[in-house]
């Protein structure tokens, strides 16, 4: 009996999130095993230390639909003390699902472990936290990236175990999927992020986040009302109901600071606030506060930097 | 053709929740309360569904005490059909909330069962895909467009880094996403209308389901400050400055 993560790579290595899902792992059990679905690099995968057994499929999977992954997943997992992934759209899509086939109740994005079965996570988008101690036979959690410590320890040897190609199913397909090309790192890996809120006023003035954004090497990140407001589309929201994230920079200009943002983002490690509104809440979170027109603010720090 | 959404009744949106001094739990006496909103747009999308008459009947399910009624009523005044409460006064977890679904899902043969992808109190996002395991029905999360395409349904869902399309099998679970619609404003003659619509009333323990909480929740605390206050600027300069040569970022 051990712990099962299913890590998410990126470039095929494990990207941030798994790193962190893996040290949360490691608190609980002194060795794991990992579960990817893309072989290229599984030479580099191999050697994170503490990890035993890799399970990989034989080619790069990718478009995976939930019951295919879980109908394949639901005979490795039942072996397992505790399966464990980084939380995120990819996981919150089928962890549940695969619960369900194991009759567990999962532990969702969890930000502290206190014992074997006893883990803190957030509700009220983060303005409560819940210590909740699970009785399931086999604990599933999900992690959230920005509470712990990307694993960075090498000198492993793990052995790699090859899984038969998923079998398709006949009631879910995938069509297609349209991904928005873009240069600038990921929201919940990036250094810096920028972000824009109702305050920027349309489509076309995100441009001035965009610029600013590029100049620092930053991701691009929106309030809900920015993307309600159809400023720019969801996948950029930080917030309860979009990406949780904690860069060492986080530039919030025009947003207010609804109570659902600041739970995505009250992490990073330096948060500046920039809005014409004095009284603005998002004043009450932040280290640097500067009140002004963002027209013309944004495009001079752009100038300047 | 036959929907069935389920509808969870949360603490307001706009209300900031407090967390009770004895820490177990958060202040709900007094509170506004209002249906989930991602629920809400889950009730919107069935009634669209409707109206382009490819469903006939909306019934609403929620779980929980007699005041659930008033969700459910408001889910009829913006146009369902008819309502079930089942009543309990535990607090249940989202693979007993799927489990009791199950039933009515069954029940009723359900074809598009249609779920908010969240609640915005426990904030667990789990419910709509332990269903479609319980089940075994194809799933579609966090949905932002749904077309039906012959006997099955064509959904858009929000993914990391944009959109992804799936085709999915009647019947199917489906959830919802933010973007999927914009939740109407129930109508005073909807909300007359709504209160002669029938909302059967069923103790949960008639069911006979299995149904046991797996996790126990020791304590709910409010999340630590942010140290420190705001240092206020004066120009870009400044804040460039201090990323600069204080902080060391920039």
């Amino acid at each position: 009996m051990s712990c099962l993560v299913i890590a998410e790579l990126e470039n095929g290595t494990p990207n941030r999130p798994s790193l962190a899902a893996i040290s949360a792992s490691l608190e609980l059990e002194s060795t794991i095993d990992l579960l990817v679905f893309n072989p290229d690099k599984i030479d580099e995968i191999k050697k994170i230390k503490n990890v035993k057994k890799i399970y990989s499929f034989k080619n790069k999977i990718d478009n995976l639909v939930a019951e295919d992954l879980v109908n394949c997943l639901k005979q490795i997992a039942a072996n397992y003390k505790y399966i464990i992934a980084p939380s995120g759209t990819f996981s919150k899509n089928f962890i549940p699902r695969l619960a369900a086939n194991l009759d567990l109740q999962p532990v969702t994005d969890i930000i502290k472990i206190h014992d074997k079965n006893t883990f803190d996570r957030p509700i009220y988008a983060g303005n409560a936290i819940a210590t909740v101690r699970s009785h399931d036979k086999t604990i599933m959690l999900t992690v959230r990236g920005t509470a712990f410590q990307p694993f960075a320890q090498d000198g492993g040897s793990a052995e790699v175990e090859l899984l038969p190609d998923l079998l398709e199913g006949n009631h879910s397909k995938f069509i297609n999927k349209e991904i928005t090309k873009s240069e600038r790192p990921e929201l919940s890996s990036a250094k810096i992020i920028v972000s824009g809120g109702r305050g920027v006023g349309s489509k076309d003035n995100f441009k001035i986040i965009e610029e600013l954004a590029d100049k620092l090497n930053a991701a691009i990140g929106a309030s809900r009302a920015a993307v309600d407001a159809g400023y720019i589309s969801n996948d950029y929201q930080v917030g309860q109901t979009g990406k949780v994230v904690a860069p060492e920079l986080y530039i919030a200009v025009g947003i207010s600071g609804a109570i659902q943002h600041l739970a995505g983002m009250k992490d990073s490690k330096v948060i500046v606030a920039i809005n014409k509104d004095e009284d603005a809440p998002i004043f009450q979170v932040a280290d640097y506060g500067l009140v002004g027109d963002l027209f013309t603010t944004i495009p001079e720090i752009t100038k300047e930097i | 053709m036959k929907a069935l959404v389920a509808v969870k009744r949360v603490i307001d949106y706009n209300v900031k929740i407090r967390v009770k001094q004895d820490n177990s739990g958060v202040e709900k006496e007094n509170v506004k309360m209002s249906m989930n909103p991602f629920d809400e747009i889950a009730v919107e999308e069935a009634i669209r569904l409707k109206e382009k008459n490819l469903i006939d009947e909306i019934v609403v399910v929620s779980i929980g005490s007699d005041n659930v009624q008033e969700t459910i009523r408001s889910a009829l005044a913006m146009g369902a059909d008819r309502g079930i409460l089942v009543k309990t006064d535990n607090e249940l977890e989202p693979l007993a909330i799927a489990k009791i679904l199950k039933y009515f899902v069954e029940k009723e043969e359900s074809d598009i069962t249609i779920l908010g992808k969240q609640a915005i109190d426990d904030d667990y996002n789990q419910t709509g895909q332990i269903l479609g395991g319980l089940l075994n029905y194809p799933q579609a999360t966090f949905a932002s467009k749904v077309i039906k395409e012959d006997n099955a349904m064509l959904v858009t869902r929000e993914i990391d880094g944009g959109l992804e399309t799936l085709k999915i099998n009647l019947p199917c679970i489906i959830t919802t996403d933010l973007r999927l619609n914009e939740p109407r404003y129930a109508s005073l003659p909807n909300i007359m209308k709504a209160k002669s619509k029938p909302i059967d009333i069923i103790e949960l323990k008639e069911l006979n389901l299995e149904i046991t909480n797996r996790l126990e929740i020791l304590e709910v605390k409010a999340p630590p400050e942010r140290g420190g206050s705001v240092k206020m600027l004066d120009n870009y300069s400044e804040l460039i400055d201090v990323l600069k040569n204080k902080e060391g970022i920039l």
